[in-house]
């Protein structure tokens, strides 16, 4: 096991620079998940650490060594793709083998080792098969054992339940960190779900255009944003956005009274936009934020969406499952002022 | 009789909702009709190689398709002289090991040129594809020089070497090896491979397909060629079958009863490779989008 650090790390294609600057530390045993939409440089960060793709400037750091210009059979790491890359012309056994192929272990001790990875992953019985005679989950079961025989120092994921169905991508997902907690190995996963990322990571990495917008804990994303990127993309729905403006201390919506909220940085405009979750904002009649009136709704069973046409836009909602509000019914939505986020409009940031 | 009654109307439903048979149209018949024509013509040579090595001397010029005295004369006579076994063994030697060559070589410069980027790879590509387009006929004079200035003439190496590799051979390979995902390839790398160990076990067993119908090709090509080792050879020790069944009878006459009889011999062994790989000489031409 190790620690992993990305210091200024760039990448670019020719004259294409598609990573910025990456800089990073993962500690020893943590799992860190990439988040981020398509084309935000997840995958080719992880490349870059697997040795997949050359360094343009910057270092990587695996366990304290610089692993830059080391072959990936050299750095220690095991990765698991999103096609699984297991070989369809060997069994599930050699398979797993595969990756002890190089090692100094004797013959026995490499059974012992496969036979003890197919039962942590539950394949014990499988072993004689060829890949086409499994399914989908199990296929990605046979991929993370070829990766965890041989009990490298990081194990690096890209996107490898994007394959499977969304009943199997929740199991995998369990077992992914079941098995982080009982082997402990550091992990860095890729996903462009924002799910996985959520109920997986110690820490997520949220990227966009080659950047990093945020890196925090689940729940430091989700309740502390750092910009309205992130704001959007984590939670679904994604956060409500109200333009506003500021003045003297106080926000004007388009429409309703001014609230009272206090500034942590001042904005380098009068423009600002509030930002308030689904989850924190439901039909009140003390101290409403906004009213409007119910265009759509979405039963949950406990709760129900509401989507609500406003005069600062469609906004969404929660509200009681059992008596929610009709369509066309005029409600007046309230939060929580803790539960709001302020955002400077022109740089995006986080003013609260 | 009730459930009869009620069958009846049901099974003669089904009847009436039947597509009418289409009578067969005449471009149909005609496509039939010429391709019965074209397997006739295919078959023709083959069957009058046989009827041929049945007949004694003197009926040779008779074009009957039966033999009026059918012999096996000359398979005894064939089958007895040891120049047949000689040349055979020549045919056997140069077409395995130009075969082997070519899965060898093709398959390495194929994969080469299909997983690795590097400055001029297309260039390369180009260059080989284009000699694909260059008849042999035009070749023969530079290899017999190159064969004269090394001293390889009226050897085994002269007569293979040309065919060690093979421009046809690579642009298969190369097509076949676009179907391994690089995912396998990156997956192996991690896990410790050297390239060479990656083409060997992960590359090579996934284009079986494709080697097998490459060993086909490659080994049909060199068991029938007949110009290059006409040219290159020159004691009757070194001819290959096609060239040593040529010459088959004496000055004052060619012996064709002899040489459709050694024909029909010699067709044996490639016909058993071709009906045992046929299947994936069909893959190998449908992935290389070429005819072998």
């Amino acid at each position: 096991m190790a620690n992993l650090a990305l210091k200024k790390l760039v990448k670019a294609y020719g004259q294409t620079e598609v990573l910025h600057g990456i800089d990073l530390e993962v500690a020893d045993g943590e799992f860190v998940v990439f988040v981020g939409p398509s084309g935000c440089g997840k995958s080719t960060t992880l490349r870059m650490i697997a040795g997949l793709e050359e360094v343009t400037s910057g270092t990587i750091e695996i366990g304290g060594r610089v692993v830059n210009n080391l072959e990936p059979k050299e750095r220690d790491i095991a990765m698991v793709f999103q096609n699984y890359a297991i070989y369809p012309h060997m069994s599930v056994r050699k398979n797993i083998a595969f990756g002890l192929r190089t090692s100094k272990m004797s013959r026995p001790d490499k059974e012992a080792r496969i036979d003890e990875v197919a039962a942590i992953l539950g394949m014990t019985d499988l072993l004689a098969r060829k890949p086409s005679q499994l399914s989908g989950g199990q296929r990605q079961r046979v991929a993370i054992g070829r990766a965890m025989v041989r009990d490298p120092a990081v194990f690096l994921f890209d996107e490898p339940l994007s394959n499977l169905d969304a009943q199997l991508r929740t199991q995998m997902r369990l077992e992914i960190k079941k098995l982080h907690q009982r082997v402990g190995n550091t992990i860095v996963f890729v996903t462009h779900d924002q799910v996985e990322a959520m109920t997986m990571a110690d820490r997520i990495v949220i990227m966009k255009d080659g950047h990093i917008q945020q890196v925090g804990t689940p729940d430091q994303v989700y309740h502390r944003p750092a910009n309205t990127f992130v704001a959007q993309f984590i939670g679904a729905p994604s956060m409500n956005m109200l333009d506003g403006q500021l003045v003297d201390g106080r926000i004007r919506l388009a429409a309703g009274a001014p609230l009272e909220m206090s500034v942590a940085r001042p904005p380098s405009g009068a423009s600002v936009v509030l930002g308030v979750r689904p989850d924190d904002l439901a039909p009140t009649d003390a101290a409403p934020l906004i009213e409007g009136r119910v265009s759509v709704r979405e039963p949950l069973g406990a709760e129900t969406l509401i989507y609500v046409e406003t005069a600062s836009g469609e906004i969404v909602a929660k509200a009681d499952g059992r008596n929610p509000p009709a369509v066309g019914e005029v409600v007046r939505l309230g939060a929580d002022p803790a539960n709001m986020h302020l955002f400077d409009r022109d740089t995006g940031m986080v003013l609260t | 009789m009730a459930v009869t009654d009620q069958i009846r109307p049901t099974t003669a439903a089904v009847l009436d909702t039947r597509p009418e048979r289409k009578p067969r149209n005449l471009g149909q018949i005609i496509r039939w009709t010429l391709l019965f024509l074209g397997g006739v013509l295919m078959i023709m040579p083959i069957v009058y190689m046989i009827s041929t090595s049945l007949k004694w001397p003197h009926e040779v010029y008779n074009v009957n398709l039966i033999p009026e005295e059918p012999t096996l004369e000359n398979y005894t006579y064939v089958l007895e002289d040891g120049r047949f076994y000689m040349w055979f063994w020549n045919s056997i030697i140069i077409a395995t090991i130009t075969t082997v060559s070519n899965l060898f070589f093709d398959s390495l410069v194929g994969y080469t040129l299909c997983k690795f980027r590097f400055p001029g790879r297309q260039l390369v590509f180009i260059a080989i594809l284009s000699t694909l387009m260059i008849p042999t006929e035009m070749l023969v004079i530079p290899w017999y020089l190159m064969s004269q200035s090394f001293g390889w003439l009226d050897s085994y190496w002269g007569i293979m070497f040309p065919g060690l590799m093979t421009a046809f051979g690579t642009f298969l390979m190369k097509q076949f090896f676009e179907s391994v995902p690089d995912d396998f390839i990156e997956a192996a790398r991690i896990d410790g491979l050297n390239e060479l160990q990656i083409w060997w076990t992960v590359a090579m067993p996934l284009v079986k397909p494709a080697l097998a119908a490459l060993a086909i090709f490659v080994f049909l090509g060199n068991w029938t060629a007949f110009l290059w080792p006409l040219i290159v050879t020159n004691s009757v020790d070194m001819y290959t079958l096609p060239v040593g069944l040529s010459g088959f009878g004496d000055e004052a006459d060619v012996a064709w009863e002899l040489i459709m009889t050694g024909a029909a011999i010699s067709t044996i062994p490639t016909l058993v490779v071709f009906l045992i790989f046929q299947r994936f000489i069909i893959r190998g031409v449908v992935m290389a989008g070429l005819k072998g």
